[in-house]
């Protein structure tokens, strides 16, 4: 286990701190529950994150999403719903957006998991990241990381022609509008509601036509 | 969540034998369904066998000019595809009318089938579900029934089958195709595939244990207009109250199926047969016999509504 942050206690440290802790109990009370199930066993699970090989060993149980933010300490990555209807846990696993708390790290051997923290950084922000600053894409930042690393997947999923729910035309050229980001980004939710300054940021970088 | 231990398999025969093989074992796909179940303990497999090495990730066009889509595909690459946007665009509408981006990037096609109700009792532990813990009984019953089911259902369940995919796969007669623990092959028209509650709602579907999907098959084209009409509660990634996935000819005949009504796609070919006098005539015909409850007996209304609607687009 990655050691546990010590005071001076922060409100992340509280959080980091809470959810390890919890990580940890769950192991002997799943041990005491039916007799048939199996003990945790640690197994060795190697993956790409952000382009850097690693190599961990963990409990089958262990999602992708706790794997970046546990055990890697990849904090960007947010966990919100852990049911897969937030979207803040969105990552991008072999260029495709998926929600990493719904998915298993031991089911990822070998694939390259590409978090907000390999998009860009503060010194040299993806595109994406800076037409969320430009135009106040988030109140609180929770979501951001999740809807940022949609936006970028959704841009590429309209180039790609992948047809949506509001696609007239299913056989014709994919049009790149501020209805097709909409419809594709309703895995994301935003609870300040700053919607609209997202599909901005969206509708720039992406080039919409209407 | 609950322990387990873990195993890929090399082949559809090996992976059915060992779920076949050891009580508590389970397949996992793409995971999105059976994950969400397995946090809260409503699912508690204790060994997973993982599929995704079986090269079951192709579609491909089969002799009789229909398709094979390989269980594996993921739902935005069966969506994507061309021939299925161009001659199955009912399927391809259902698919993209399902879930999130997210989830139909990692969520496959024998997964989608294999989906659970979204009962809101279903998903309680602290109330009786006589799908999640057989004989125990069913608060959905007497309890809040406006998402539920309506026709098909019995006094043990009024669950809903909550996928999209599905509805659009009866309407054109797919047939599921599946590996047994004993190594041989089996097909299932998508008709019988989903079951009705009846004595038994802890069964969603006629697979026997340890058998695996390998492939759904859609017969050859038959062309009309393909429309999938979904209506939610919110415009975008909600499950249907109610859906239509219909095929309409130029001639007012065609073929029509419900979601959101029953605990499998809910298809009368007898009602159908009554495209031609308008949509009271044939959900008349297809809800004969219906039980709504007080919460969702808006359900039939909203299905004429909803048909009416496709059978007024497809004329216009």
């Amino acid at each position: 286990m990655p050691s546990i942050p010590t005071p001076p206690i922060t409100r992340r440290g509280v959080l980091v701190a809470g959810a390890a802790s919890a990580a940890v109990t769950t192991v002997p009370a799943a041990a005491q529950g039916p007799a048939k199930a199996p003990k945790s066993t640690p197994v060795p699970v190697k993956l790409s994150v952000n382009g850097k090989e690693v190599e961990l060993e963990l409990d089958t149980r262990t999602t992708l999403l706790d794997t970046l933010r546990e055990h890697l300490k990849l904090t960007g990555t947010k966990k919100g719903c852990d049911h897969g209807q937030c979207g803040a846990c969105t990552v991008m696993v072999n260029g495709t957006r998926v929600n990493s708390c719904l998915s298993l790290a031991v089911m990822h051997q070998g694939d390259e998991v590409t978090t907000i923290e390999g998009l860009g950084s503060a010194d040299d922000m993806h595109p994406m990241q800076e037409a969320f600053v430009k135009h106040d894409g988030y109140q609180c930042g929770y979501c951001t990381p999740g809807q940022i690393c949609s936006a970028v997947a959704v841009l590429k999923e309209i180039e790609a022609g992948v047809p949506s729910h509001v696609t007239d035309d299913l056989t014709g050229p994919m049009p790149m509008t501020r209805a097709e980001m909409t419809e594709r980004m309703s895995g994301n939710i935003c609870r300040c509601g700053a919607y609209s300054n997202i599909f901005d940021a969206m509708a720039e970088v992406g080039g919409a036509k209407a | 969540m609950k322990a387990f231990t873990y195993e890929r398999a090399k082949s559809p025969a090996e992976a059915a034998a060992a779920v076949a093989g050891r009580e508590g074992a389970k397949f996992i796909a793409g995971g999105t369904n059976l994950l969400d179940l397995m946090k809260l303990e409503i699912e508690a497999p204790t060994h997973l066998v993982d599929v995704q090495d079986l090269a079951l990730d192709q579609i491909e066009e089969t002799s009789d000019g229909g398709l094979r889509i390989g269980a594996l595909v993921s739902n935005t690459a069966l969506a994507a595809h061309p021939k299925v946007r161009k001659d199955y665009a009912v399927l391809t509408r259902a698919i993209v009318a399902g879930a999130s981006g997210q989830l139909r990037n990692k969520a496959t096609t024998a997964g989608n089938l294999l989906q659970r109700t979204r009962c809101p009792y279903f998903y309680d532990p602290n109330l009786p579900c006589n799908k999640r813990v057989p004989n125990s009984g069913c608060a959905a019953a007497e309890g809040f029934s406006r998402q539920l089911a309506v026709v098909g259902t019995s006094d043990k369940c009024i669950a809903t089958y909550p996928g999209d995919m599905a509805i659009a796969m009866r309407v054109l007669d797919a047939v599921v195709e599946t590996v047994t623990p004993d190594g041989k092959t089996r097909t299932i028209p998508m008709a019988e595939f989903h079951r009705l509650p009846g004595d038994k709602p802890w069964l969603d579907n006629t697979l026997g244990k340890g058998e695996l999907i390998v492939s759904v098959r859609l017969p050859a084209p038959v062309g009309g207009q393909h429309f999938y009409q979904k209506v939610r509660d919110r415009r975008s990634y909600a499950f249907a109250l109610v859906s239509v996935a219909a095929i309409l000819n130029d001639d007012g005949t065609g073929r029509v199926a419900f979601g959101g009504v029953a605990h499998k796609p809910w298809r009368v070919e007898a009602a159908e047969a009554l495209l031609p006098q308008g949509a009271g005539a044939v959900v008349a015909k297809a809800f004969e016999g219906a039980s709504p409850t007080e919460h969702n007996k808006y359900k039939i209304t909203l299905a004429e509504r909803t048909l009416a609607g496709v059978i007024a687009e497809a004329r216009s």
